[in-house]
């Protein structure tokens, strides 16, 4: 990809007068040197299989080591009975990560997006925005386009893997980009797009990678949620007209930071944080002798 | 890195490392050997071997020794897959040295007797590395369409490989030779941006000094 920083995506826009998406959709065409259509078409399908994952969602399955699974259903029982407290949107976007972290761990397929773990996040919270307000299809592709952005974006001057960066790398990613797609879908501009994105990995900075056992599942799984609720509330702080004090750009250099200077036993080698607890540790036995 | 390293690959869960770069190395090891896989010795290292239960790795790479791709639902069932075409598959733990963490030597033999013996590791994101083809040292990630050639070690023998692509109108990415020995069997291993047609790779194969070619089509991979 061409470009370094989100800013010169916006100098971009600016120079040539398009939307933020099409200059990545742009970009795109000639990174791969492919046609327009061809470009759009294969955003669509990307789009059309995190539809068709969510969809696949089987609420019989646990995992192999049968440490997850089920909860999208238990979630979505509760939402059934109108108790929950967070609003049916939210509600349903916590269900959504929850099932397709899920997914994930049950071997399904699914869309990494920008990892496989943190695949949930942003079908979670584009599904649920487009059956609440009934979005085109092409308006989520053109959306997934200004993700993606922010996730080349991040990648190049940072890092998207757990093991590099711990997990504000692969979930903070995963919400920075869905914030900045929703702030697109939502009407927002450049301006927003970018503090949409700023505030939701400024919120995620520092959580680090430490799965029980080495395994994509515990914390993997719930920590799809918060990053999908962090991405809609700063979308809407965005919306709001609030700003991120520190650039888009500048917090992605914080976060690569952040994620040099953690220790290795944070970075998904399964030594630290909840792996090292005595119900983490307990678990990976068991799952050695098995 | 492009835009959909980014949103997507489409793959089947739960790592991109231990699942779906588990699946591209047993892809292409299949292809390498050229043939069905009758019999498969899995040795597992370092992380793929402390985790790769948990992850499926063992039965990503099965998988993509039957040939399917890091989006194939059938990828949680290829051991009994393996089981019905014939496949004898064997697991062991295996110490490779100072090697990448996610690292698999796979010894292959094939339907009609060939055999492979190949050291790879996942990268991360989906991306291989194969590091040992045939006890030699290799380098490449099976992004390319990669020609490997299996020569005496003589002179004039990379420029008849050279030459005969050359004809061909195919350029070379990358290219790396290794050998055991001065004047013993080598490996020449050839990148090319575009896609060696059959009867060129047959032509190879029967030029003096030449004593095997293996090829790696991305073309085959996509259908």
């Amino acid at each position: 990809m061409g470009f370094h920083s989100l800013e010169e995506i916006v100098a971009k826009t600016k120079e040539e007068n398009k939307p933020f998406w099409e200059v990545l959709l742009e970009d795109d065409m000639s990174d791969r040197m492919a046609a327009r259509e061809e470009s759009l078409e294969k955003m669509n399908h990307m789009y059309q299989m995190m539809k068709k994952a969510d969809g696949d969602y089987d609420p019989r399955l646990t995992s192999a080591s049968g440490l997850v699974g089920q909860d999208g259903e238990r979630m979505q029982e509760y939402l059934r009975n109108k108790r929950h407290m967070s609003g049916d949107f939210i509600g349903q976007v916590t269900a959504r990560a929850l099932k397709m972290g899920e997914s994930n761990a049950c071997m399904k397929r699914i869309v990494a997006a920008p990892t496989a773990g943190s695949c949930g996040v942003i079908p979670a919270v584009f599904l649920t925005y487009q059956d609440t307000y009934h979005s085109s299809d092409s308006e989520m592709v053109k959306a997934l386009y200004v993700a993606a952005g922010i996730g080349m974006v991040i990648a190049e001057r940072a890092f998207i893997a757990g093991a590099t960066g711990g997990c504000q790398a692969e979930i903070g990613s995963a919400s920075a980009m869905a914030a900045g797609g929703l702030a697109f879908l939502a009407g927002g501009k450049e301006e927003e797009i970018l503090h949409a994105a700023a505030m939701a990995l400024k919120n995620l900075l520092g959580l680090v990678c430490d799965p029980v056992a080495g395994l994509v599942e515990v914390p993997c799984v719930k920590r799809n949620v918060i990053g999908a609720v962090n991405a809609v509330t700063s979308a809407d702080m965005a919306m709001a007209g609030i700003k991120s004090k520190i650039p888009a750009d500048q917090v992605i250099d914080a976060m690569r930071s952040v994620g040099i200077t953690m220790p290795s036993a944070l970075k998904e080698t399964g030594e630290g944080g909840l792996a090292a607890t005595p119900a983490g540790t307990k678990a990976a036995e068991k799952l050695k002798k098995a | 890195m492009n835009l959909f390293d980014i949103i997507g690959p489409v793959m089947v869960g739960p790592s991109s490392s231990h699942t779906a770069g588990a699946v591209r190395i047993g892809y292409v090891a299949r292809l390498l050997l050229g043939e069905p896989v009758k019999k498969a010795d899995i040795c597992l290292h370092g992380s793929f071997q402390a985790t790769g239960r948990g992850h499926g790795t063992d039965r990503a790479l099965v998988a993509g020794l039957l040939g399917m791709q890091t989006d194939d639902e059938r990828i949680p069932v290829s051991l009994e897959a393996a089981e019905k075409e014939g496949m004898e598959v064997d697991f062991w733990a295996v110490e490779l040295g100072d090697v990448h963490p996610n690292s698999v030597k796979l010894l292959l033999t094939g339907t009609h007797g060939k055999r492979l013996e190949l050291v790879a590791a996942s990268l991360g994101g989906g991306r291989i590395r194969v590091c040992e083809l045939n006890g030699l040292t290799a380098n490449f990630g099976g992004e390319y369409p990669t020609l490997i050639v299996n020569n005496q070690d003589k002179p004039g023998i990379v420029n008849e490989v050279t030459a005969a692509l050359a004809q061909e109108d195919i350029n070379i990415a990358a290219m790396q030779l290794y050998r055991s020995k001065r004047g013993s069997s080598a490996v020449m291993i050839l990148e090319c941006d575009g896609e060696i047609p059959k009867e060129a790779l047959g032509r190879l194969g029967g030029l003096p000094g030449i004593l095997d070619v293996a090829y790696l089509s991305l073309k085959e991979a996509e259908e």
